[in-house]
């Protein structure tokens, strides 16, 4: 009993939670809340694309923010300076991030591991100066202040319940196309690249392409994101893309990686709802929880990102094949990163 | 002539920030093949310090300066023992990730105790910012101050390094771990020591900048990128490069930020290409070697 690569259970499950999702703002949330989940699914498209990169590929980016910092700008710009409508500028947002993203990773092809955290580390701290330094096109400091969204076809929705829609579906699209990505060759050859890059270029599989591919496609989805985080908070400034929302992205994709098959969602839910706990219980900045999280994470997956992801795919693996343990846990391989092995453990 | 001068030296000043943190940071990838992102963040916790010391306390600038750098030495050494301990078998993105914990943890509490208002820190006294002029270039003295510390720093490494038996086994315990610790060395205390160093050598790089780019919380981030530059330029494991690398970085932002229209609020982005470019180019920077990876 499958269907598209998944058993009848998670299809149900999927439906179910889908289910709850569409009828939540109607029912369960109040205003506050349902803007709050309108973030949360924003943030899962970025999660989604930082998952095709790192989970998949391989390849770490701790600057994924600066690509959502290209899309909100997009469509600021698109907005502010040519008055398109919001809607007609969620795709180019995205594809121009992704662009971004796709070039970025020609670079990036030569360096792996710890140089490749540098560099995007970098890119991290450069998004904010450079929208500052070019503010003829972006306000500068003073940001940009966009329209407040409106339900469009009259479906009688309010503001809060049309931006948690468009979000929703919209996330619920490019996690779709995630997945039948990563479910066929594509996928299989990402993964081969990101277990032995030897191996893969040996079986025919063009390293470059399919690593630049998977920074434009995470680039992609940041992009997009970061167009819905613009028209969500109606308004974009340097500030809202600076270091720490690089670094929650990826607090939320390795927590979210722990979690069941909707990673992500639950990875975005923290990110949202973290910064308000902290604010209440500490009358704080969430930094300090962020950092606390993270090297706890660590502690807990001393194999880190990668072997985390792996585990919970291999988990996946035996969850979905309707709990019965199969030999595919066996050939995962170890569960240590490719660049452990590079550099030879300890003293050899 | 005499203004490219004079950005060159106030470059070399600044770039000896650059070049201590950057010592800092190989000192670091030496002892573990890891990069410590929270390093900038260590040498703003130890600036605050100082400050405490010197405002609050009224202790002499120079007894707070090194009240300050053996507090950084016993915190980096604390900061190894409980938080890096656990990890220090992992692979270095691991470490990576604890790294950027910790970058936001200090940085928090450094915010909490200390808010993000900005701070002037004073300068070392009897070295004003007033420059003195010096065959037609004025100079200013703390700029010279900036750069003598930085081949002080340099100077005193190297003869810990070559000339002491600690120095020696701090060597070999990152060169050749288990026959270090058949030898008798203990390696994992001489990576605890390795922290500990490094955080007191980033000290002094906060310390220097603080009287120009003043105190807050955030303040070590920009530097901390030129550091990595820096570092990376001149071949991340290599003390020597870290430290032309630094003035080269030094040098090169001054002269862009005066001379390039416009340039002066993208020197982050400069620091962001040095990076990439010198990765790309000669990932062995200018002093180290190629590595040839087994397959």
């Amino acid at each position: 009993m499958r269907f598209a690569g998944l058993s009848a259970r998670a299809w149900g499950t999927a439906i179910v939670l889908l289910v709850i999702a569409l009828l939540a703002p109607l029912f369960l949330l109040d205003r506050f809340n349902t803007i709050q989940f309108a973030y949360v699914w924003a943030l899962a498209i970025a999660l989604i694309g930082l998952n095709v990169l790192t989970g998949y590929s391989g390849q770490i980016s701790l600057g994924n923010g600066a690509f959502m910092a290209i899309g909100a700008y997009t469509t600021a710009i698109l907005y502010f300076k040519l008055k398109v409508p919001y809607g007609l500028t969620i795709l180019p947002a995205g594809l121009i991030a992704g662009l971004a993203g796709y070039l970025f990773g020609f670079p990036a092809l030569k360096l792996s591991g710890l140089y490749l955290a540098l560099a995007t580390f970098a890119l991290a701290l450069s998004a904010s100066p450079v929208i500052k330094n070019f503010d003829a096109l972006t306000n500068g400091h003073e940001g940009i202040v966009l329209p407040t969204v409106t339900d469009p076809f009259g479906f009688g929705l309010t503001n809060e319940q049309w931006l948690y829609y468009l979000a929703l579906v919209i996330a619920v699209l490019l996690f779709v196309f995630a997945r039948a990505m990563l479910g066929g060759a594509t996928g299989r050859a990402l993964r081969a690249v990101r277990d032995s890059e030897t191996a893969a270029a040996a079986s025919g599989i063009s390293l470059s392409q399919f690593k630049t591919m998977a920074f434009g496609v995470s680039a992609f989805y940041a992009g997009i994101a970061g167009s819905l985080y613009a028209t969500i908070t109606a308004y974009v400034s340097p500030d809202s893309f600076d270091l720490p929302l690089s670094l929650s992205l990826l607090v939320g994709m390795v927590l979210g990686g722990l979690a069941t098959l909707a990673g992500p969602v639950v990875g975005a839910a923290f990110v949202v709802w973290l910064p308000i706990f902290a604010q209440q219980a500490f009358h704080n900045k969430p930094d300090i929880s962020y950092g606390v999280i993270l090297v706890l994470l660590m502690f807990l997956l001393p194999q880190g990102i990668v072997g985390g992801v792996r585990q919970l795919l291999a988990w996946y693996r035996r969850r979905s094949s309707d709990g019965e343990p199969t030999a595919e846990a066996a050939d995962l391989g170890p569960a240590a990163p490719p660049h452990a092995a590079e550099r030879g453990t300890g003293g050899s | 002539m005499q203004g490219v001068v004079q950005q060159i030296v106030s470059g070399l000043a600044t770039g000896g920030v650059y070049a201590s943190l950057a010592l800092a940071l190989v000192l670091i990838y030496r002892s573990m093949e890891a990069l410590n992102f929270a390093q900038g963040e260590m040498a703003m916790f130890s600036t605050f310090i100082a400050w405490e010391l010197i405002t609050v306390v009224h202790l002499n600038y120079y007894l707070a300066f090194a009240i300050t750098i053996a507090v950084s030495i016993a915190g980096g050494f604390l900061i190894e023992r409980i938080v890096i301990r656990p990890v220090e078998k992992a692979p270095p993105l691991t470490v990576v990730l604890v790294t950027l914990g910790l970058f936001f943890v200090i940085n928090g509490v450094a915010g909490l105790i200390w808010s993000y208002v900005i701070k002037p820190f004073p300068g070392p006294p009897g070295f004003p910012q007033a420059p003195i002029e010096f065959g037609g270039v004025s100079v200013g003295l703390q700029d010279l101050f900036l750069i003598g510390m930085t081949v002080v720093l340099l100077v005193i490494l190297y003869a810990f390094f070559q000339y002491t038996k600690l120095g020696l086994a701090m060597r070999a315990a990152a060169l050749y771990p288990d026959t270090s610790r058949l030898l008798g060395v203990r390696t994992s205390r001489m990576l605890a020591l390795g922290w500990g160093l490094a955080a007191g050598v980033g000290a002094v790089s906060g310390m220097l900048i603080a009287p120009i780019e003043f105190l807050d919380p955030n303040m070590m981030q920009p530097i901390l990128l030129y550091a990595f530059a820096a570092a990376v330029l001149g071949g991340i494991e290599n003390p020597v490069g870290a430290v032309v690398g630094g003035f080269v970085v030094g040098v090169l932002l001054a002269l862009i930020g005066t001379y390039v229209p416009g340039a002066r609020d993208l020197r982050l982005a400069f620091g962001l290409v040095i990076i990439v470019a010198v990765l790309m180019v000669r990932p062995g920077g200018l002093f180290g070697r190629a590595h040839v990876a087994r397959v």
